[in-house]
């Protein structure tokens, strides 16, 4: 379930005065900025980009980016942007770092819908003129890591690219015979420790997400064990995190999300741009779902735990996109 | 009507692709016992003398000439279809039938827009609960997979940004991948197969370009038959990979899986054709009845809709 509350009736001249005051004079008014924003939908926040660019002729989005600095303005620059043009962002983000951050790619790839994955790769396009495709297969080539190791470099790629053109089935059609032969090939490929096998990818990349679910039961039936954990261990490249990645998102996207917020919040300073990444792109979705998992695990409110690692306005975003209260 | 002129006009109407409706109905139609046994005794393709005292069917060539009656039955109805359902359905025939069809898995993968591909693959979601590349992936074992998974998967950028520096070191990378002497083969290429299968089709005629002029030769031509091939033809000179695939079709002693690709496209590629100004001269010299007149009429120029204005 969702985590923001956002009434019903909003009126988007309004908001967009609101932002505007709060942008104008010395210094912005990062409060107002919070209470509206923080408290509209993706619909919503649409109409007053439209409301804000036809009122005051510019666009919104470019007056915050020039007003706000830091992490607010990038958590508020990703909140504000559609879901799907927010996704084709973080993908690029994650593709032109200097190690491409590869399990953000896994990550968008497998966690939304195939409509919405659809809806990302347009929007990227209009976005970068190129597809996202292209992109991953260009700057994955120039990763250092992986190439040196080249047996499993070919997967790799293979691997990345297949899992963001992937347009699975999203029916609830299951097909239980191919789930138990599929469940032990992937039981075989773990056995010999042949992780970059073709039929895994395959597997992985091709199959619909009830399709899978089959199969991971059906694993964890025969083995007692789930499949994400006989996938550890360290090959000493990005292939295998990156594939666990995937199936843990396959797998239970929620418990995924978990431990990526509980990593990025440590004693030992704060992955913000992981923190931002989930909150953000999952407030709208299933963050309350994640909130419990996480107190659930940790014996703390997320809240609390975000509350303690960051500060300032940024802090306030966070805890408003969390489900506070104003 | 004299009998030997009717053996002829009969070997006549079945001996193209499709069949002549009309003589058929001119010659059996109005002719007695009598004649339809020395048509019968005039066509020893058609019917062997048996033991038993009669002239027996052969089953295969039967079999034949109802396929033949059926391509326009088939070409009408594939030309009903909404080209989404269509291309989902041409698909799912190919896997079925396997590696003599592979090519046109790729026909339709590199020259459709990105969107209808798009379509296509919705359309597969709709018609048989599964995704075109699961059913690929799990039909296919060798080597053509990689890359025929890759090409249905694309959505390719469709904008005029090319970057000639890409597209140069790009032409360099596949020319190293198709003339070294090492082992891997061209289909198992990482580079090759990522290329080709996620570049915008305007980056890859530049690239096409690139290659030509530095190597003297063109990438099609260093390539060896195969759907490697078919892939660079369809997605840098389109035009000359369909009029290779018609010409093919229409060769005397084409196969049944050459002469299928004429109605798959005529019918997707009518507009195509009728804007370059296709000259079906073979057409009309190889084909028969209906199924030539349908041919035709998809070609010709000049709208319905004007006529019935």
């Amino acid at each position: 379930m969702a985590t923001i509350d956002a009434p019903k009736q909003v009126s988007f001249q309004q908001d967009a005065e609101v932002l505007r005051k709060a942008c104008q004079g010395w210094g912005t008014d990062d409060k107002a900025i919070i209470s509206v924003l923080g408290h509209r939908n993706a619909a919503q926040r649409k109409q007053i980009r439209l409301a804000y660019e036809q009122l005051y002729q510019e666009d919104l989005i470019k007056r915050l980016e020039s007003e706000l600095s830091g992490d607010f303005e990038r958590a508020v620059y990703r909140w504000i942007l559609e879901p799907a043009d927010r996704d084709a962002v973080l993908a690029n983000v994650a593709i032109k770092k200097l190690s491409p951050d590869n399990h953000v790619i896994a990550e968008i790839s497998c966690t939304r819908s195939p409509e919405e994955l659809l809806a990302v790769r347009r929007a990227y396009q209009a976005r970068y003129k190129h597809s996202l495709e292209e992109d991953v297969a260009a700057h994955t080539k120039g990763d250092i890591r992986t190439a040196l190791i080249t047996d499993s470099f070919g997967c790799f790629l293979q691997l990345l690219v297949a899992l963001v053109t992937a347009f699975r089935y999203d029916g609830e059609e299951i097909n239980t015979r191919l789930a138990n032969s599929e469940a032990k090939i992937l039981h075989d490929a773990v056995k010999d420790k042949k992780f970059n096998h073709e039929e895994v990818i395959r597997i992985l990349t091709t199959r619909s997400k009830m399709q899978l679910m089959v199969t991971f039961n059906r694993y964890r039936d025969d083995h007692d064990t789930s499949v994400t954990k006989h996938l550890q261990g360290d090959s000493g490249d990005e292939f295998l995190p990156v594939l666990r990645t995937s199936v843990r998102c396959l797998n239970d996207p929620k418990k995924y999300f978990e431990k990526v917020l509980r990593n990025s919040i440590r004693r030992t300073g704060t992955d913000e741009d992981a923190l931002t990444r989930v909150i953000v792109t999952r407030a709208e979705k299933d963050l309350k779902d994640i909130k419990e998992v996480y107190h659930k695990r940790n014996s703390v409110p997320l809240d609390q735990a975000v509350a303690k690692d960051t500060s300032g306005d940024y802090k306030a975003l966070l805890l408003t996109l969390l489900g506070k209260q104003d | 009507m004299a009998l030997p002129s009717g053996i002829e006009a009969l070997d006549k109407a079945f001996s193209g692709i499709g069949v002549d409706e009309k003589s058929l109905i001119d010659i059996i139609a109005k002719s007695n016992d009598e004649h339809r046994t020395s048509l019968r005794k005039g066509c020893p393709k058609l019917f062997v003398e048996d033991d038993n005292g009669f002239e027996r069917s052969d089953q295969s060539c039967i079999e034949n000439l109802k396929h033949q009656f059926n391509r326009f039955r088939d070409a009408v109805v594939l030309s009903l279809l909404h080209p989404w359902e269509r291309d989902a359905r041409l698909i799912e025939e190919a896997i079925r039938k396997g590696p003599k069809s592979y090519s046109v898995i790729v026909e339709i993968a590199c020259t459709r827009s990105s969107n209808q591909l798009l379509g296509a693959r919705k359309a597969y979601h709709s018609l048989f609960d599964h995704s075109i590349e699961e059913d690929l992936a799990a039909h296919i074992k060798d080597g053509e997979r990689k890359l025929l998974v890759a090409l249905v998967s694309a959505y390719r950028y469709e904008g005029p940004n090319v970057k000639e520096a890409a597209a140069k070191s790009e032409a360099e990378i596949l020319y190293n991948a198709l003339n070294n002497a090492d082992e891997t083969k061209p289909l198992d290429h990482e580079d090759v197969v990522m290329i080709l299968a996620t570049r915008s089709k305007l980056h890859l005629q530049a690239l096409y370009q690139h290659y030509n002029k530095t190597y003297d030769k063109t990438l099609t031509q260093d390539l060896e038959e195969g759907i490697l091939k078919d892939t660079v033809e369809c997605l840098c000179t389109p035009e000359a990979y369909f009029h290779r695939v018609l010409d093919a079709a229409l060769e005397q002693d084409a196969d049944e899986e050459s002469k299928g690709a004429l109605s798959r496209v005529i019918v997707t590629q009518n507009e195509l054709l009728r804007k370059e100004g296709y000259v079906p001269n073979k057409i009309q010299d190889t084909l028969l009845g209906f199924y030539k007149d349908f041919m035709l009429g998809l070609i010709a120029s000049g709208d319905i809709q004007e006529n019935n204005s």
